[in-house]
């Protein structure tokens, strides 16, 4: 198959960028979206053109370092995959596909498709953990935690923080990325001792990146490639309040 | 030079207590002077960072990746081994150390691997502390699953994605030292060059990944943990970027390489389906708890799997292997996948496939209880073949996934450079000649967490610190070599890419120096890598300019080292007239087709020193002593 593609192009974050459109020959469908863009790219280099920068690593859907908006949508088309995971069968023959990067003040453009996501960096080093040295700690299983809480943080805390939540977002809110590590840490004893702290420092830290308010659109939640419910943007919202208020 | 391992005296079990007792302290105020460089941010890296940091020191921790949760550790499945023995069923420091020596073909060192197992406990403990969400019972308390190698249930796990909870474990706790300003994170910088100072690791050369910057940074000590380098193959399961020129560029600077040619050919990997595919996928190895790995009894049977009626099918590791069954460690798995398809039972288009069959446990257990378990795998699964493994068998085949080999270190995970300490996957301390499932979690940690915080101690209290700046003229020397490789890079401007390159280099590895080799085959690989280096210096085309973003510039510098590497692994795996674990050579089987080691000859670790590109590396021999276990045939029938 051949698709035809219209790809964001910026040299450096200082540029302005443009589209430029591509078409490319020989697709198959067993191939991934990178693998197509791999075998553009190879293309360019031999036409001693520079090929299309985008950010990737494990290609299995777990590192977060892909994030790519295509036709509008954060991951592409389909529904709990990262753009690494989705293939060319998601997309028919003689397809237009526009591929932009994630767009948001917090999140630079550093060239074409790779933008800067070190404030998510920043918010968790705000207070994103347990403070405890390594050493010292008591056995495992004198920490019991009932199977429904330890799954339920679980499912918090499987956010890869790729940023398909804020790129998605009207606002550019980071709200479901923190909510996923205040969730997950509440949610465990083992947290319990820094809750409010944490709850208020995240905030705040995201905050001062840029980040925009959550106004409970949901987008957020569609996008999320580890299908992240907001049900932990509702937990987050009672935790800040109760911290607030003492 | 002599290789001294630094081995404590004493009994197995007292080594570590009594060395850590021996080993020179730091003072607690004094530790703040120190400062110490960390390549790679990953479950290594990223523990040692923090560890060190609480304990006082001040650390530059460098990684080509944006942030410290984006490490190839993130990508582990499966989970990590510990003694705890808590499902009661016979588990012990003793046999986890025993497990892991046996499973690594004794091609390993007693006393490492035992301060593994010893370490082990504190890392669950540790991990659990800073709120890692591991599996648990309905009572509340941690569950344990049981992974190859071993018959006892000591792997703990977070769904399939244990190496992402403990990274992001490791890195919080990074974040934290960030945070009290004792860590400085340099992001999206790639090392480039190690410095000595008298013979000492006292710095690194980076490539700011984004401008193009060179930049020297002086240090007290460096710590390389910067992974494996299994990707020499272009396909593996490993993350696109991981590479081996940390290590490398270390070697050439006198750090000796350890076994390069063990290499762990993974049995459970999606199969590949085409020419254009970029990358393996790992189907983790927790699946053979619960599926059946069978092939057509038929040779070239192409009925649908389902339409092969059960006395059609044959269950062969549970045939050959009836007391591990389809739990065999990994290099046994693999090379009976291999020899099936060899033989004309490889199923798929391509006949490079084995079913990894889940009827059974569904019928028992249901849909659920399998989805609970393996969900996200098999939707990985179907993702990439648009198959569904709930109804389908899955077809797996092996693929290259974990490096055992690596830079040579001591006792004290010191590398034959003073003040150059390695951790993780980058070392080639623990596995032996393999790797057993869920072990590679455990020694990246331990090394990080448990080990360096207290060996890197001994040498800085032996050394004066803060006599190095980047002002030295060995700083300015190994930069102009840097600029000057990158230059070179660059002018080539022939007609192929990096990754053509790249591929075809990995098809000569996978071909001669694979699963199976030979003295003909890694004959001939020793004359093609040395013709197809040449050609990349001649043919290879690298766009654009050092000065910027460049995705091609780094590819091509870490293919240039990859081209060196692969012929150092097929001139290991030629000298050892051996087969040991994932090192098959074709010549020594017994007539069983297990592998047959040779100890009287080749009870040792193969440590290299580079002696010039394109001049035949020096072997120096570390002689493995066993004085706790037996040598013997592994077997698992
Ligand atoms: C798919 C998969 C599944 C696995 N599953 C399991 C499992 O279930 N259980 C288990 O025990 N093991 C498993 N393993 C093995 C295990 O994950 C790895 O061996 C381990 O995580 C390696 O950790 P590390 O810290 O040594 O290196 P990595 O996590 O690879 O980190 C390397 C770091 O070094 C940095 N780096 C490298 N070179 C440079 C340079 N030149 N300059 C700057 N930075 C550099 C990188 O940016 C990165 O931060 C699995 C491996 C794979 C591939
Ligand atoms: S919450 Fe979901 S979309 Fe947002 S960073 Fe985490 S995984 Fe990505
Ligand atoms: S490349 Fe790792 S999640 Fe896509």
């Amino acid at each position: 198959m051949q698709v035809f593609l219209k790809v964001w192009r910026q040299a450096d974050a200082k540029s302005e960028g443009q589209f430029v459109t591509y078409t490319v020959e020989n697709v198959t469908e067993d191939m991934s979206f990178f693998e197509m863009l791999d075998m553009l790219n190879n293309q360019l280099v031999l036409k001693g053109k520079e090929p299309i920068a985008f950010d990737h690593d494990c290609r299995e859907g777990i590192c977060g370092t892909c994030g790519l908006f295509i036709n509008g949508r954060a991951h592409g088309p389909l529904r709990g995959i990262t753009t690494c995971q989705l293939h060319m069968r998601s997309f028919d023959d003689g397809a237009n596909i526009v591929v932009e990067p994630w767009r948001a003040e917090a999140f630079p453009v550093i060239k074409d498709l790779i933008v800067d996501r070190t404030a998510f960096d920043r918010i968790i080093s705000a207070g994103g953990y347990i403070s405890v040295n390594t050493g010292g700690v008591p056995d495992a299983n004198t920490i019991p935690v009932p199977k429904p809480k330890a799954d339920e943080a679980f499912d918090a805390a499987t956010c890869i923080g790729c940023g398909a939540c804020v790129a998605t977002c009207k606002n550019s809110s980071a709200m479901l990325f923190v909510a996923a590590k205040v969730s997950h840490l509440a949610l465990l004893p083992q947290g319990q001792v820094e809750r409010k702290q944490r709850a208020l420092n995240l905030v705040a830290a995201m905050d001062m990146e840029g980040f925009g308010a959550c106004t409970n659109t949901g987008a957020c939640e569609i996008e999320c490639p580890k299908e992240i419910s907001i049900v932990h943007i509702a937990r987050l919202n009672r935790e800040f309040l109760k911290a607030s208020l003492l | 030079m002599v290789l001294d391992a630094k081995i404590p005296g004493g009994p197995l079990a007292e080594k570590w207590t009594q060395h850590r007792f021996d080993l020179k302290l730091v003072n607690p105020a004094n530790k703040r002077k120190y400062n110490i460089i960390i390549v790679g941010t990953g479950l290594a890296g990223a523990s040692a960072a923090a560890s060190l940091a609480e304990l006082g020191y001040n650390v530059d921790a460098f990684s080509y990746h944006e942030s410290p949760r984006r490490a190839h550790s993130i990508a582990a499945q499966g989970g990590i081994n510990a003694a705890k023995n808590y499902p009661n069923d016979g588990d012990s420091i003793f046999r986890l150390f025993y497990d892991t020596i046996k499973g690594g073909d004794y091609r390993s060192r007693e006393a490492n691997v035992y301060r593994l197992a010893e370490v082990s406990n504190a890392i669950i403990d540790q991990c659990v502390a800073q709120g890692v969400p591991f599996a648990r019972e309905y009572g509340g308390l941690l569950d344990n699953r049981s992974f190859g190698g071993a018959q006892v249930s000591r792997t703990f796990y977070a769904r399939g994605q244990t190496g992402q909870q403990l990274l992001l474990g490791a890195y919080s706790a990074f974040a934290r030292q960030m945070k009290a300003g004792k860590v400085r994170f340099h992001p999206r910088h790639e090392m480039l060059d190690l410095v000595l100072v008298d013979g000492h690791a006292k710095g690194i050369i980076t490539r700011n990944l984004i401008n193009g910057e060179i930049r020297s940074y002086a240090a007290d000590a460096v710590i390389l943990a910067s992974g494996g380098y299994g990707n020499v193959f272009f396909l593996s399961t490993n993350a696109m970027a991981s590479n081996a020129t940390a290590i490398w560029r270390a070697y050439k600077k006198g750090a000796y390489f350890a076994n390069p040619c063990f290499t762990q050919i993974h049995p459970t990997c999606i199969p590949l389906s085409s020419e254009h595919q970029s990358k393996l996928t790992l189907m983790s190895e927790s699946l053979r708890n619960d599926g059946r790995v069978w092939v057509p009894k038929k040779k070239g049977d192409s009925r649908a799997p389902n339409d092969i009626p059960e006395e059609e099918r044959d269950y062969y590791l549970e045939r050959i292997y009836p007391s591990f069954g389809n739990l065999v460690p990994r290099d046994v798995a693999s090379r009976r996948a291999k020899e099936m398809c060899d033989t004309g039972h490889g199923v798929g288009p391509t006949g490079l496939a084995v079913y990894l069959d889940f009827e059974d446990v569904i019928g028992r257990k249901g849909k659920q209880w399998v989805s609970d378990k393996y969900g996200n795998l098999f939707d990985m699964y179907q993702q990439i073949t648009g198959e569904n493994p709930y109804e389908v068998p899955m077809r797996i085949y092996p693929a290259v996934h974990y490096t055992m080999g690596g830079l040579w270190v001591d006792y004290n995970l010191m590398s034959t450079v003073p003040g150059l300490f390695v951790l993780g996957e980058a070392n080639f301390s623990d596995h032996g000649a393999n790797r057993l499932g869920a072990s590679a979690l455990m020694q990246g940690l331990a090394d990080g967490y448990f080990i360096i915080p207290y060996t890197i101690g001994d040498y800085l209290a032996k050394h004066p610190h803060g006599k190095t700046d980047t002002n030295q003229e060995s700083f300015k020397t190994t930069t102009r070599e840097v600029e000057e490789k990158l230059n070179q890079l660059l002018a080539v401007d022939g007609s192929q890419t990096v990754d053509d390159i790249h591929k075809e280099l990995g098809r000569i590895l996978w071909e001669y120096v694979g699963m199976a080799r030979n003295r003909e085959g890694l004959e001939k690989a020793l004359k093609l890598i040395p013709q197809l280096r040449e050609t990349f210096w001649k043919e290879v085309k690298v766009p654009g300019t050092a000065k910027e973003l460049n995705p091609e510039l780094e590819k091509a510098g870490r293919v240039a080292d990859f081209l060196e590497l692969g012929e150092l692994m097929a001139r290991d795996a030629l000298h050892r007239e051996e087969s040991c674990g994932g090192h098959f050579r074709e010549e020594y089987q017994t007539e069983e087709n297990e592998a047959l080691r040779d100890d009287e000859k080749f009870a040792y670790v193969a440590a290299w020193e580079f002696q010039g590109t394109g001049e035949p590396a020096k072997l120096h021999k570390e002689v493995l002593i066993f004085e706790n276990v037996e040598l013997t045939t592994r077997s698992y029938k």
